[in-house]
């Protein structure tokens, strides 16, 4: 009985649904916040992704006619779901998460790969031309950012021994300085996490000025603010998933200091995924594709060859 | 993936005014570009005829929000031509001074949008904030931001105190400074280069023969410039560059727009050092004597036209505004040929559009089919159709009930 209410718990409080949600929104306000005062202005008030949220869930949802209306109405919740589901994965406060086993790390990966799938196939079935694009751009740089951020993201388990999210934690617990090899991979990640939470400048798939709202153009009401929040989790999750993978620090510490080490990491991520979208400019598709595969790729390869070359040297 | 047309407008995120650009794409590749313009016709050359020239003055000066000043200057220098009126040396220099000032703040204006067509929100948030000090200014000289009212037939409506000018030249010093930065950032950030450089591309043997004037001539190196090549109020009297550019593209159209801006910064200095003293205004007669003439004025998009002639009434008999985003538009077709999706906003922004300007022109239907309507007509067909359209036709219901009397009668 216990443990059916251990695990409902986890799916509804902690870390599953209702943290996972007021982290998103924590996590876009403090995006929206930054990019604000970077840009010299107010920014908004702390509940206002709360209140857009609960805005967009009272406003009239509307379908397009032609629209595929299962696949329609079902993205945005399985965009949130698997967005969620992979905090299960994921060590937030110690170095063991809730949910682990050999292999999580690509589960992890694929789970965050799901909502960009439902952005593609939700936006595919509206039939609009812009969300059509939208959807076209979406899948495109799909595949320029996700290999980078797949190598460098392996590149620690590489070096750990094990395909566990927790395992690596584990490991870099025992051997702290290790983890300084990573952080080349860590500015590759910071960079493919822009695109993979289509942020400027990856922001083609819904680039505003181009396509109206790309891939969400036909979404309104409900079901658009279950797409925004599931981005908003993602941008946690994936801040959460850079802050164990490539600053694993300090996991073994009692709560009290690993819960603001946490908070501090993620901010951390979270703020330099701010300043990126401050300075720059959209990119278009092609300098998009010729970014990752030029620059990205190759940046992923060093960092997959040095994670290789120590490996081979520790089990010497 | 067959050809698919989107369309960009009338109503998109894009486009600040209704104008339509369909655009047939096959993937990201542009195939082709209609345009139709004429969402925002306005009958504001068929509304002068019924007004006295004063209150034209003030009609035409809301032609546009941004360039209002261009098209009450243009207006003016034509009446006082017909009426062979002496405006004052200082009123002159007031009206290049105000002018000047909105050259400044149309530019910023742009600087900004062309930021936020290309992503980088960032620019528009720090040029349009800096741009508030140019409003400012505006409304310290004229007592208003935008349709400064300032010009009157014969003359300008307020005088310049010294005060004042020390503000305006304070100020400027601030927005040199910010453009120069402006100007560093444009040449050293590599995703605003990446985004701008070879885009909209076009040559300057394209850019005569489709006619592009003002800031997108000059970056495809169409050296002209009514200020210079016709002097009008004081530009004779003050020094300044012309700015072309050979980049022939946005990057290009970027650089001449801030260029500009540091010309209008030195120009204005040189007025504010020279400005001479005297009256404001002469007197302008109720009724223009017969006659007619054409004034051509350098506003911050390009040249603007405008065409006044009288039959010695209280009312001008025909009014012509030629806005300079007319002669541009031409060129955007031009630019986007085999260009991609994502070039389309920063190429249209490109050349500064601005529809309600442009949007006068009825078209003259010739085919069969089609009728003639006496202004009085059309009138009536305008007020009918609004009603209709309003669901307010009452005449409609009138007859209904007529015909389907309800049961039990009238009460």
């Amino acid at each position: 009985m216990t443990a059916v209410l251990a695990a409902l718990l986890a799916l509804c409080v902690f870390p599953g649904l209702l943290f996972a949600a007021a982290g998103g929104l924590a996590a876009e306000f403090v995006d929206r916040k930054l990019h604000a005062r970077m840009q010299n202005r107010v920014g908004p008030p702390w509940f206002q992704p709360l209140a857009d949220f609960v805005k967009l869930l009272s406003k009239e949802e509307l379908i397009p006619g032609q629209a595929d209306r299962f696949v329609f109405r079902a993205m945005p919740i399985l965009a949130l779901a698997a967005a969620t589901t992979a905090l299960f994965c994921i060590p937030l406060f110690g170095p063991r998460a809730i949910s682990r086993f050999e292999g999580d790390a690509l589960v992890v990966l694929y789970l965050l790969t799901l909502p960009t799938l439902s952005f593609f196939l939700g936006g595919w079935a509206s039939t609009s031309p812009y969300a059509s694009i939208g959807s076209m751009r979406s899948l495109t740089q799909l595949f320029a950012y996700e290999v980078p951020l797949l190598m460098v993201l392996m590149a620690p388990g590489l070096l750990a021994g094990s395909w566990s999210l927790s395992g690596m934690a584990l490991f870099f617990q025992a051997h702290a300085l290790l983890a300084l090899s990573n952080l080349p991979g860590l500015c590759v990640a910071l960079v493919a996490l822009l695109g993979k939470l289509e942020k400027v400048p990856f922001d083609l798939a819904e680039a505003e000025t181009e396509i109206v709202a790309g891939t969400f153009t036909e979404y309104s009401g409900r079901r658009l603010a279950f797409f925004r929040l599931a981005v908003d989790v993602e941008a946690v999750v994936a801040a959460s998933l850079l802050a164990s993978v490539f600053l694993p620090w300090g996991l073994s510490l009692p709560l009290a200091a690993t819960v603001p080490l946490y908070l501090f990491k993620v901010l951390a991520v979270l703020f330099v995924l701010a300043l990126l979208r401050t300075i720059l400019a959209r990119l278009r598709l092609e300098q998009m594709l010729e970014f990752c595969w030029k620059w990205l790729a190759p940046a992923a390869m060093l960092q997959l060859l040095i994670s290789v070359l120590l490996a081979g040297g520790l089990s010497r | 993936m067959s050809p698919v047309t989107i369309p960009v407008g009338p109503q998109h995120p894009a486009l600040k005014e209704p104008e339509s650009f369909d655009i047939t794409l096959e993937g990201e590749r542009i195939l082709g570009v209609t345009m139709r313009l004429g969402y925002n016709h306005r009958g504001i050359e068929k509304a002068c005829e019924a007004r006295s020239w004063v209150q034209d003055l003030f009609l035409l000066e809301r032609i546009c929000g941004i360039c209002s000043h261009a098209h009450s200057t243009a207006f003016c220098m034509a009446v006082e031509d017909i009426a062979s009126l002496q405006v004052p040396p200082r009123a002159q220099f007031i009206r290049t001074l105000v002018g000047e000032l909105e050259r400044i703040h149309s530019h910023l204006l742009w600087l900004g949008v062309a930021g936020h067509e290309i992503g980088l929100d960032t620019l528009m948030m720090y040029a349009w904030r800096d741009r508030e000090t140019v409003m400012d200014l505006l409304a310290l000289l004229t007592g208003n931001r935008v349709n400064y009212g300032i010009n009157l037939i014969g003359g300008v409506r307020r005088d310049v105190s010294a005060e004042q000018l020390e503000q305006v030249l304070r100020s400027i010093d601030f927005l040199e400074q910010r453009v120069r930065y402006y100007v560093e950032v444009a040449r050293t950030e590599s995703t605003l280069h990446q985004r701008l450089a070879g885009v909209g591309p076009l040559s300057m043997d394209d850019a005569r023969r489709l006619g592009a004037i003002g800031p997108t001539g000059r970056a495809s190196m169409v050296d002209r410039d009514t200020r210079r090549d016709d002097p009008y109020l004081a530009y004779g009297e003050v020094q300044f560059k012309v700015i072309t550019d050979w980049h022939c593209d946005v990057y290009g159209r970027t650089l001449v727009r801030l260029g500009e801006l540091l010309e209008s910064f030195s120009i204005i200095r040189q007025l504010a050092a020279r400005l001479p003293a005297g009256p404001l205004k002469v007197k302008a007669p109720r009724k223009v004597p017969a006659g007619q003439a054409v004034a051509r004025y350098e506003a911050p998009r390009g040249e603007d036209l405008h065409f006044v002639r009288s039959n010695g009434t209280e009312r001008p008999e025909r009014v012509k505004v030629r806005a300079p985003t007319l002669a541009n538009l031409a060129s955007v077709a031009k630019m986007l040929e085999n260009h991609r999706l994502a070039d389309v906003p920063i190429v249209i922004a490109a050349i500064d559009p601005c529809f309600s300007c442009t949007d006068r022109a009825v078209r003259l239907a010739r085919s069969a089919g089609c009728e003639r309507l006496s202004w009085a007509e059309l009138r009536q067909h305008g007020i009918d159709w609004y009603r209709r359209e309003a669901g307010l036709d009452l005449a409609a219901l009138d007859r209904r009930l007529a015909a389907h009397p309800p049961p039990g009668g009238p009460p």
